[in-house]
């Protein structure tokens, strides 16, 4: 078996337009490695979906071309891609059972009748849905068709797997551990996958690596943890996970900090990651969690905040405090620490280090 | 043994819920109840009747109970008795002071020509009839038609008080006096050809229709909805407007000085003077039925390929599938609903269409149901009539059935 290729799937400065005014996806370059779990995570109409549908083969890209290992595929039809994709709402054929669902692609492909029978209890047990052969998808409760619409899009063996959302439709429960058994089909099999959503929390369970989209770019690649934690524009800061932000203006410039004057007169210390010269907007990201209350220790930035709000939320409390002027500044506070006591209107002593708030663009 | 469950206030469950219940079924039954009068009264009751009418004879039969009566002694094998001839001519002669004896003569004639001017001519002399002499010499003097038999036969039959044999008519078959059932003589016949036709035209629309409303109707399902409104009122257009207009619209196109023909002339596809026969055949009742008949399949086969997605093709196509094929093992399936309650709404329809062969059929592309009306208005066998109804009821109510078994009435989706 040859090494892995980390340009499995290229995508060379794909452009996408629908009606010849916007365009969709700008200038898309991103490769994407063999037997990778890569999601493509974005709010809605940044372009991810288009994106899969190009690399399917549903959608002509307007510029620039796709390559599918090594070939280019900009002029090969969605049939013979030999790509599996599981979709939206399933897309499993109402008429045919779970059992003749499953042989359609492999009986597309002349596989001989016992071989086709090995394969689809094969396929079938790894998403335990034995002895759901002979079910009709009416039949099946939402987790279960989307299982028999993973086990069709794995069942012909495609080197590529597309999933677009596909688990939008479950309940937060199934989601979850779908997430969980998807991730480990994708670990036992090896096979590469491009998954879409806009689901965050999906995206970081699951992936190897991210490619946030907006407005039909990439803004970052990257993964999950570096995502979330080292966020290279405010886009990606507020899109992944829980942010405070505070906008102000550069004053002085140092490798590896920044001082910042924030609209409200404070000057605060932060780590300049896409701000370089003084003088420069920034917007600065913060993460809830990172910031101490009634700090000890020796910390660049202290402030003193007013409780405005406090939200019991089981595991955690939240709490919302009016900070430097911004009065949607979010705490996490876990609630081993209940001995803390909170009310609202009480003043709250808050600090947290330079490098943990990333001055980002404004 | 399960215990009674009783609600808080003491009353047995069952008995409670049906009384709160009964409001809302009485409710339910009155917003229905001007439909089911509606039916029972337009509809059940005139069928009945129709079926009833196609093998009543009792008035004939009161007319002349007392002579029926009498001839059920006779075998027919020689000429009556006086028995037989003595109360016909009594009963005719009340017959005549009564002024129904041309109803008798009419009626008579459907059995056996002749009898109109025989019964007319014995009804005027029947008072120069002497009482006391042999009335069949008589009948034989007044008219030398009483001396064949078969007059005698055809005037047993005629007054039975129900029978069978315009239904035999309905197949072109005839019942001999001798009780032996025949085919009519080959001229004569046209029923049959006509039953043969109507099939042949009801499964050729029917197929027509299918195939030009297969495509409209998927490119309906599948045009952004601004687009698909317009193309459905153009699919509609025809039905807003009098089924009268449109037919006589086609005969402006179809006929041999019309617009098609003029059109193939001038471009010079056809000469002038072998200009095509498009209409008064069964050219014309096809082609204008089937365009008249058409939304009744679009709209089915719209409604249910709206509801099929269009991932599913791409499904099929992502799994390796050409588009044909997919189009073949998935969209194809998937439309039988639609395709099914098309074709079933159409042939019902086209089975008994009257108004379009009527006026562009001619004489070989007319229905049965032009010969249907035919006996109603000119004709005036009635009986005659609704036994061929009868028959087209039954054969759509086979078709129903045969629908049923192989498709099932629930599978039926017409919007």
């Amino acid at each position: 078996m040859n090494s892995k290729k980390s340009d499995f799937v290229k995508f060379e400065q794909v452009d996408k337009s629908y009606d010849g005014k916007e365009l969709v996806v700008k200038g898309l370059d991103l490769d994407i490695a063999e037997g990778e779990f890569l999601t493509l995570l974005g709010p809605s109409g940044s372009g991810k979906t288009t994106t899969l549908m190009m690399l399917a083969g549903f959608e002509t890209p307007t510029n620039g071309e796709i390559y599918f290992d090594g070939r280019p595929i900009n002029n090969i039809p969605p049939h013979k891609r030999g790509i599996g994709m599981v979709f939206q709402n399933y897309a499993l054929f109402p008429h045919l059972s779970v059992y003749e669902n499953l042989a359609f692609p492999l009986k597309v492909r002349k596989v001989d009748k016992s071989e086709i029978e090995e394969r689809i209890n094969k396929t079938l047990k790894m998403v335990s849905l034995t002895g759901f052969e002979n079910r009709m998808p009416a039949q099946l409760s939402g987790g279960q068709q989307q299982r028999v619409a993973v086990a069709r899009a794995l069942v012909f063996d495609p080197k590529l797997v597309l999933m677009d959302e596909p688990l939008g439709a479950l309940d937060k429960n199934l989601r979850e551990s779908m997430q969980y058994e998807l991730k480990h089909i994708h670990e036992s099999l090896g096979v590469t996958v491009v998954y879409v959503t806009h689901d965050q929390g999906e995206a970081l369970t699951m992936s190897n690596r991210i490619a946030v989209f907006n407005d039909g770019k990439v803004q970052q690649l990257s993964g999950p943890n570096e995502l979330y934690e080292t966020p290279v524009n405010s886009f990606v800061a507020s899109f992944i996970g829980e942010n405070n932000t505070f906008t102000g203006t550069v004053k002085e410039i140092a490798s590896g900090s920044a001082k910042i004057e924030t609209d409200s007169g404070e000057t605060i210390v932060a780590n300049p990651i896409a701000v370089s010269s003084s003088g420069e907007k920034s917007r600065i990201s913060l993460r809830p969690e990172r910031v101490s209350i009634d700090p000890n220790e020796q910390l660049e930035n202290k402030f003193t905040s007013e409780i405005r709000e406090i939200i019991y939320h089981g595991d955690h409390t939240r709490v919302r405090v009016n900070l430097l002027g911004n009065d949607d500044f979010i705490l996490k506070v876990p609630n081993a620490s209940s001995d803390l006591k909170l009310n609202v209107g009480d003043k709250l002593d808050l600090g947290w280090s330079s490098h943990d708030c990333r001055a980002l663009d404004y | 043994m399960t215990a009674e469950i009783r609600t808080s206030d003491g009353e047995l469950l069952s008995v409670k819920l049906k009384k709160v219940e009964r409001r809302r079924r009485t409710t339910a039954f009155l917003l229905a109840a001007p439909l089911l009068f509606f039916i029972v009264f337009a509809y059940v009751i005139p069928i009945f009747q129709m079926l009833g009418r196609s093998i009543d004879n009792a008035e004939m039969n009161s007319f002349l109970t007392e002579t029926h009566e009498v001839m059920q002694t006779w075998d027919g094998s020689e000429m009556p008795g006086e028995d037989v001839t003595s109360t016909f001519y009594y009963e005719l002669k009340t017959a005549v002071e009564n002024k129904y004896h041309g109803k008798i003569a009419t009626r008579l004639n459907y059995e056996k020509g002749g009898f109109t001017s025989l019964i007319k001519k014995t009804s005027r002399k029947l008072k120069n009839f002497d009482e006391n002499a042999n009335f069949l010499d008589q009948f034989i003097d007044v008219h030398k038609k009483w001396g064949d038999i078969e007059y005698w036969q055809a005037l047993k039959r005629g007054t039975d008080a129900y029978h069978f044999r315009k239904y035999l008519t309905t197949f072109d078959y005839e019942q001999k006096f001798d009780g032996s059932i025949e085919r009519i003589p080959e001229k004569l016949r046209i029923n049959v050809t006509l039953w043969l036709r109507t099939i042949f035209v009801a499964v050729g629309v029917t197929f027509c229709c299918f195939i030009l409303a297969y495509p409209i109707s998927h490119l309906l399902s599948v045009l952004p909805t601004r687009y698909s409104n317009l193309l459905m009122i153009c699919v509609l257009l025809p039905f807003w407007t009098s089924l009268l207009v449109r037919t006589s619209s086609w005969m402006v196109l179809l006929q041999k000085q019309g617009v098609l023909n003029d059109t193939l002339v001038s471009l010079g596809f056809v000469a002038d003077e072998s200009r095509l026969e498009l209409m008064y055949n069964m050219t014309g009742t096809f082609i204008a039925m089937t365009q008249i008949l058409l939304p009744f399949m679009v709209l089915p086969l719209y409604s249910v390929m709206k509801t099929i997605s269009p991932s599913l093709m791409r499904a099929a196509t992502s799994m390796g599938a050409t588009p044909f094929h997919a189009f073949r093992k998935i969209y194809f399936p998937l439309t039988y609903a639609g395709i099914s309650a098309g074709s079933i709404l159409v042939f019902v329809l086209a089975i008994g269409y009257y108004i379009t062969p009527a006026l562009v059929g001619g004489a070989k592309g007319i229905l049965i149901s032009n010969r249907i009306a035919y006996h109603m208005q000119q004709s005036l066998d009635w009986s005659l009539a609704t036994a061929m109804a009868t028959v087209l009821l039954i054969a759509v109510l086979v078709v129903y059935w045969l629908y049923n078994k192989i498709v099932g009435i629930d599978n039926m989706r017409l919007g």
